[in-house]
C-alpha cells in the first residue's frame, strides 16, 4: 500500500504573535514546525505501514526551509520525502493549493490512502483536504479518530462527530483527515534520525509536476483576503469562582435571571 | 561548555533530551510517588533506538560506544535517575551476554534485547554477598542436560520486570575465584520466582527485588562463557557499566544546579535576588566547577574505553566516584539554596538529593572504587 502524508511547516502556536500594523501573523523570529494535526496523520501513516506493510511518502508544499519537517517526519518513520517548492506557488489560497498538491502526488505514482492533518494551524481552514480529494477524484473522510482496518480494497474507520462518532467503510483509493485523537506521535528514532541525514529531499517545481502556471500561487487563487481584524470584544464577561456546586448555583442563578432562564 | 561532539552524537544527545523534557520529567513526580514501573518511557526509549544503541551491530543492535551511552544516560538521568535506571538495568543485564555469550544465546538474546522486546536484570548481590561479591552462595549443578540453581538474589534491579536474568552462582565451590559461572535464567523458568518490590529511598519508580531460585532447571546451553569464568564475567560487565552510573551522576548533578541556579535568581530576601549574594555565589559557583570536571572527565574516560577497551577498570571506576560524589554534594547544595522550599517535595530538588545517594552506593560502592583504583596504582608502581 502506497500512503502519502500532507504536512505543512507552520509557525509554532506557543510563539504566535499577529503584526499590529496588518493584523497578519508575524513569522519573524517565530520558531516553524510540523502542523500539530499533520505531526498525528505521519503518524497514522507510519502506524499503518507497520502494521499492514506499504511505504509512507511524506509531501509538503512550502519554501525550502520546510525541508526541515519533511527531514524529521523520515527521522520518525516515513520512508521517503518530498518537497514541492516555487516562487510561483506565493500566495496560493487553498484552491491553488490543492492543484498544486494534487500535481506533486500524481507524479508519485499509484497511491492508495491520501492522509491529511483536519487543519493547518495557521490558516484553520480545514478545506485542503477535501479539496485535494475532489482533485485526486478520490472518496474522502475528514476528522478521522481512529482507523480499524486496511485492506487493499476498504480502510474501516471511525469518524469524529459532534455527538459521537460514525463508523465509515471507504473504499481505497481514498483520502483522510485525522484530529489529534487517533494517536500518540512518536518521537524519532536513533536510526530514523541517521536516516534523515542521509537523506537528500527532492525539491520539485512547478515545471517538474507539469503545473498549469495559471492555476498557481496568486494568480491561481480565487480567495481575495480584503481585510484582517481582531473581532471585537462582544458583552461582558464574568468569571465565576468558588467549588463546582458553588459555580452550578451560581450560574443556574444568573440564567434564572436572565431571559435564557 | 563544548566538548565538539561529531554530529551523530549531538543527534543522539538532542532525541535523549527531548524525550527527558517531554515525558520524564512531567512524569518523574507521579513516578516517584506511586512507585510503578515506568513502562511506557522504557517503551518509548526502545522504539527511539535506546535499547538498540548498547547491542552490537551484528544482533541488531546499532553498536554505540562507551561514549554514545553515557551521552544518551546523561540526558535521561537529567531528568529522572530512577527512570534512567529502569532503562540501564537492561544493558547491565545484557551486558554478560554481549561479554562472555556464545554465538548462539548472542542470536537468540540480543536481537530481542535491542528493539526492547525482552528487558534484563544482573543477579550478583546475594543478602551476605554485597562488596564482597566472593561471598556468593547460590548454586547451580549440572544434571544431564540441565543446570540447577539454588539461591536467593538481592536488591536486583529491574526484578519482576525483566524478561531475562544474567545470574553469577557456585558451580565449584572448592575452585575460588574460578568457581562461579554465569547464566541467563528466563523469567518463567520453572523454579524462578521475584520477591515484593523494595521500599526505597529513592528511584522509587526503579523495580528493586529478591531473585528466588528453587530447584530452577534451566537447559544447559544457558551456561555464558565457560564454566568458572562467571566472576571474570562480573568484573568485565561491571567495568563496562560503571560510566553510565557515572553519566546518570552528571546529569543529576546538572538538573540540581540548573534548579538550584534559576531559583537562586528569582528568589528575593533582603531586598535581593538571592543570586547577589556571594555566599550564594559561590555555592553555585563551586557547583558548577564540579559537575563540569565530573562531566570532562566522564567523557575523557568513555573515549580512552572506546579506544582501549582492554585498559577500562580504572577510569571507568574513577568517572564512577567522581561524577556520584559530585552528585551527591551538589545536590545537597542545591536543597541548600532552595532551602525551606527545597526541603518541599513541590520542588525536585529534595527528589534529587534522595536519588543521588543511591549512585554512590549501586554497581560498587565508592569505597570499592578507591580499592579498585588504589589496586590499579599499586600495579603500576611497581613496574
Ligand atoms: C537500589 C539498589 C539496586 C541494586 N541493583 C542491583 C542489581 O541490579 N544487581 C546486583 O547484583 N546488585 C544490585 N544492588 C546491590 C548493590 O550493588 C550493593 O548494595 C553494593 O554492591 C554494596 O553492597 P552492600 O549493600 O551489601 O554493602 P556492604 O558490602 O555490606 O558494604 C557496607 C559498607 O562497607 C564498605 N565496605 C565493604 N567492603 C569494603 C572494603 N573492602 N573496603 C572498604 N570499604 C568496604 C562499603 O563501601 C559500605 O560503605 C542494588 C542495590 C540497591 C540498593
Amino acid at each position: 500500500m502506497n500512503i502519502v502524508v500532507c504536512i505543512k511547516q507552520v509557525p509554532d502556536a506557543k510563539d504566535v504573535r499577529l503584526d499590529p500594523e496588518t493584523n497578519t501573523l508575524s513569522r519573524d523570529g517565530v520558531k516553524s514546525v510540523i502542523n500539530p494535526y499533520d505531526r498525528h496523520a505521519m503518524e497514522e501513516g507510519v502506524r499503518l505501514k507497520e502494521e499492514f506493510g506499504g511505504r509512507v511518502t511524506v509531501v509538503s508544499m512550502g519554501p525550502p526551509q520546510a525541508k526541515a519537517i519533511l527531514q524529521e517526519a523520515i527521522s520518525c518513520g516515513a520512508d521517503d520525502a518530498i518537497l514541492v517548492s516555487d516562487r510561483a506557488f506565493a500566495g496560493s489560497d487553498t484552491l491553488a493549493t490543492t492543484y498544486t498538491l494534487s500535481q506533486a502526488i500524481k507524479k508519485t505514482g499509484g497511491v492508495d490512502l491520501v492522509l491529511c492533518g483536519k487543519q493547518a494551524t495557521d490558516g484553520d481552514t480545514a478545506q485542503v483536504g477535501p479539496g485535494l480529494a475532489v482533485r485526486l477524484d478520490m472518496a474522502y473522510v475528514t476528522c478521522v479518530k481512529k482507523i480499524n482496518t486496511v485492506t487493499d480494497k476498504v480502510v474501516v474507520l471511525e469518524r469524529m462527530m459532534d455527538d459521537g462518532y460514525d463508523e465509515v467503510e471507504v473504499d481505497l483509493p481514498a483520502l483522510l483527515t485525522v484530529v489529534k485523537e487517533v494517536n500518540t506521535p512518536r518521537f524519532p528514532s536513533i536510526r530514523g534520525l541517521r536516516k534523515a541525514r542521509a537523506y537528500d529531499i527532492p525539491s520539485y517545481t512547478a515545471a517538474d509536476i507539469g503545473a498549469d502556471p495559471a492555476q498557481l500561487g496568486l494568480g491561481g487563487s480565487p480567495t481575495q483576503v480584503v481585510r484582517v481584524w481582531p473581532p471585537e470584544p462582544k458583552g461582558n464577561r464574568t468569571m465565576l469562582e468558588g467549588s463546582v456546586d458553588e459555580i452550578a448555583e451560581k450560574l443556574a442563578e444568573i440564567f434564572h435571571e436572565s431571559s435564557i432562564g | 561548555m563544548d566538548h565538539f561532539l561529531s554530529e551523530d552524537q549531538q543527534a543522539i544527545v538532542d532525541l535523549a533530551k527531548q524525550i527527558s523534557r517531554e515525558m520524564v520529567i512531567p512524569k518523574r513526580v507521579h513516578y516517584d510517588e506511586t512507585e510503578e514501573y515506568p513502562l511506557d518511557i522504557v517503551e518509548t526509549l526502545a522504539k527511539s533506538d535506546f535499547f538498540a544503541l548498547f547491542v552490537p551491530e551484528e544482533y541488531g543492535g546499532l553498536g554505540g560506544g562507551c561514549y554514545d551511552i553515557v551521552l544518551a544516560l546523561e540526558q535521561i538521568g537529567y531528568g529522572c535517575v530512577g527512570i534512567a535506571t529502569a532503562y540501564a538495568a537492561s544493558a547491565l543485564g545484557a551486558y554478560p551476554i554481549i561479554i562472555g555469550g556464545s554465538e548462539e544465546l548472542k542470536q537468540k538474546y540480543l536481537p530481542k534485547v535491542a528493539t526492547g522486546e525482552l528487558r534484563a536484570a544482573f543477579g550478583l548481590t546475594e543478602s551476605n554477598a554485597g562488596s564482597d561479591a566472593g561471598g556468593i552462595q547460590t548454586t547451580a549443578v549440572l544434571d544431564g542436560d540441565e543446570w540447577v540453581l539454588n539461591g536467593t538474589k538481592q536488591w536486583i534491579t529491574n526484578g519482576g520486570q525483566a524478561h531475562i536474568y544474567t545470574i553469577i552462582a557456585i558451580t565449584d565451590p572448592h575452585k575460588g575465584a574460578r568457581g562461579a559461572s554465569m547464566f541467563i535464567v528466563e523469567a518463567d523458568d520453572p523454579g524462578f520466582s521475584c520477591g515484593p518490590k523494595e521500599k526505597k529511598m529513592g528511584i522509587r519508580c526503579s523495580a528493586t527485588t529478591e531473585l528466588i531460585m528453587k530447584d530452577c532447571r534451566i537447559p544447559k546451553d544457558r551456561l555464558v562463557g565457560r564454566r568458572g569464568t562467571g566472576f571474570i564475567t562480573v568484573m568485565k560487565t561491571l567495568d563496562k557499566s560503571r560510566p553510565g552510573i557515572a553519566s546518570l551522576g552528571v546529569g543529576l548533578a546538572q538538573a540540581a544546579l540548573d534548579e538550584a541556579a534559576s531559583y537562586a535568581k528569582v528568589r528575593h530576601q533582603f531586598g535581593k535576588p538571592i543570586i547577589a549574594f556571594q555566599a550564594v555565589q559561590h555555592m553555585l559557583a563551586d557547583m558548577a566547577i564540579e559537575t563540569e570536571s565530573a562531566r570532562t572527565l566522564l567523557y575523557a574516560a568513555a573515549r580512552h574505553i572506546d579506544a582501549h577497551p582492554k585498559d577500562m577498570s580504572k577510569v571507568s571506576a574513577m568517572c564512577k566516584v567522581k561524577a556520584t560524589d559530585v552528585a551527591m554534594k551538589v545536590a545537597i547544595d542545591a536543597v541548600q539554596v532552595l532551602a525551606g522550599y527545597g526541603f518541599m517535595r513541590e520542588y525536585p530538588v529534595e527528589k534529587m538529593m534522595r536519588d543521588a545517594k543511591i549512585l554512590q552506593i549501586y554497581e560498587g560502592t565508592n569505597q570499592i572504587q578507591r580499592n579498585v583504583i588504589g589496586q590499579e596504582l599499586n600495579k603500576e608502581y611497581t613496574k
